[in-house]
């Protein structure tokens, strides 16, 4: 019983770190909330119609579908946060102290509301078709009642909940000069952590090989399934055994985007200065 | 025994046929079971793993020791590759159902 409030916990939890981070680094920005509620319902009808399909979607590809869809969706989430991150190099400080002057009614972050949007509803579809499958499954499951399933299910989700609010909340407090800095670094580590879970579905399903699993084993030092260890896994992707290919794909991302950042901000200083 | 020192000779004349031919295996679930509960593989060499969920719900196939995890759906079938493997003992569990589905892979 207490159990399926756990594991809709820990899903529910990797997507309300995105939500919380995301929902921080666009404050001010006008039509923010509409986008972010839009995403997070996108993602849960999603979520329900992979779930039901899930089936269909597994016998492909050789009984690998399932892997290469999830890889598809990280990829495609990797490349939105990055270019949110890019994007917000240019403009978004400026953005930030903008909205804290003229009180959150800031235009012109319309372009990354879109990304926004995008990068939510496919976290909620990723986590979010799991916990559904997980859920039917339990209440099929003769142990338990359904109400139980229900009733833990639920506590998991707000407690998921919960926490994503408390970091955007936390995030709010943090004075202006770092805030910047502060979400879009962890939007950075947010895009190696999805790159490094992309690498691991490619691994797993054989099309990629693994250069080495794992890596190294951390297991006795933080484990995976710790309190900190989930935690630091949904902020920042640690992995207590990666596999090689997990940390070349957590190591690119981060340097590429980083590298982006660093050419347009130079660009923009550049380009003002004359 | 004999059977597998004589592939381990034809693979040391014939390493690349042998690196290619990845060797399957079935495991079932049923009852929120794994069958065969402990699973026997060879070392250092790609698997195959099919896994066959006769069961109506769906469940997650979830290992830390083999840095996998996947859920099978309900009646459905799915495969994850593992390996090559060191030889030792690599536990996995259903994670929908952790109290009856456990198991391990044994590299040898
Ligand atoms: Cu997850």
């Amino acid at each position: 019983m207490f159990g399926t409030g756990i594991i809709v916990f820990r899903e529910t939890l990797e997507a309300a770190m995105i939500i919380g981070i995301l929902a921080a680094a666009t404050v001010g920005i006008a039509g923010r909330s509409r986008m972010l509620l839009g995403g997070i319902a996108a993602g849960v009808a999603g979520a329900i119609v992979v779930a039901l399909l899930t089936g269909r979607i597994a016998e492909m590809a050789g009984g690998t579908g399932q892997d290469l869809m999830n890889a598809s969706i990280l990829g495609f989430a990797v490349l939105m946060l990055a270019w949110h991150n890019i994007w917000m190099s240019r403009h978004g400080a400026a953005l930030a102290q903008e909205a804290r002057r003229v009180g959150h009614a800031v235009r012109g972050g319309e372009k990354t509301l879109l990304t926004l949007f995008v990068v939510i509803a496919l976290a909620v579809l990723r986590e979010g078709s799991e916990t559904v499958l997980f859920v039917y499954g339990s209440m099929a499951g003769s142990e338990t009642s359904a109400l139980q399933v229900l009733t833990s299910g639920s506590l998991g989700l707000g407690a998921g909940a919960l926490a994503g609010f408390l970091l955007y909340a936390g995030f709010l407090r943090i004075p202006l000069r770092w805030f910047f800095a502060a979400t879009s670094g962890l939007i950075l580590l947010l895009a190696a952590a999805m790159a490094s879970q992309m690498a691991r579905f490619l691994v797993q399903s054989d099309v990629l090989p693994d250069f080495g699993n794992p890596l190294w084993d951390t297991t006795g030092l933080l484990s995976n399934t710790s309190p900190a260890g989930v935690l630091l896994h949904a902020l920042m992707g640690y992995d207590a055994t990666p596999s090689g290919l997990q940390v070349v794909f957590y190591v690119t991302t981060l340097i590429v985007i980083l590298f982006a950042m660093w050419m347009l901000r130079y660009r923009k200083d550049t380009i003002s200065r004359f | 025994m004999v059977f597998y020192r004589l592939m381990l000779l034809v693979g040391m004349l014939f390493p690349i046929t042998v690196l290619a031919a990845d060797s399957e295996i079935v495991l079932t679930i049923r009852e929120h079971r794994f069958e065969p509960s402990e699973l026997k593989v060879i070392a250092n060499q790609k698997i195959r793993l099919i896994v066959k969920n006769l069961d109506a719900t769906p469940e997650e196939f979830e290992s830390h020791e083999l840095n996998r995890e996947k859920v099978i759906s309900g009646k459905g079938q799915a495969t994850i590759y593992i390996g090559p493997l060191k030889p030792g003992r690599y536990p996995f569990m259903g994670e929908f159902n952790q109290k009856t589905a456990q198991g391990v892979v044994v590299a040898e």
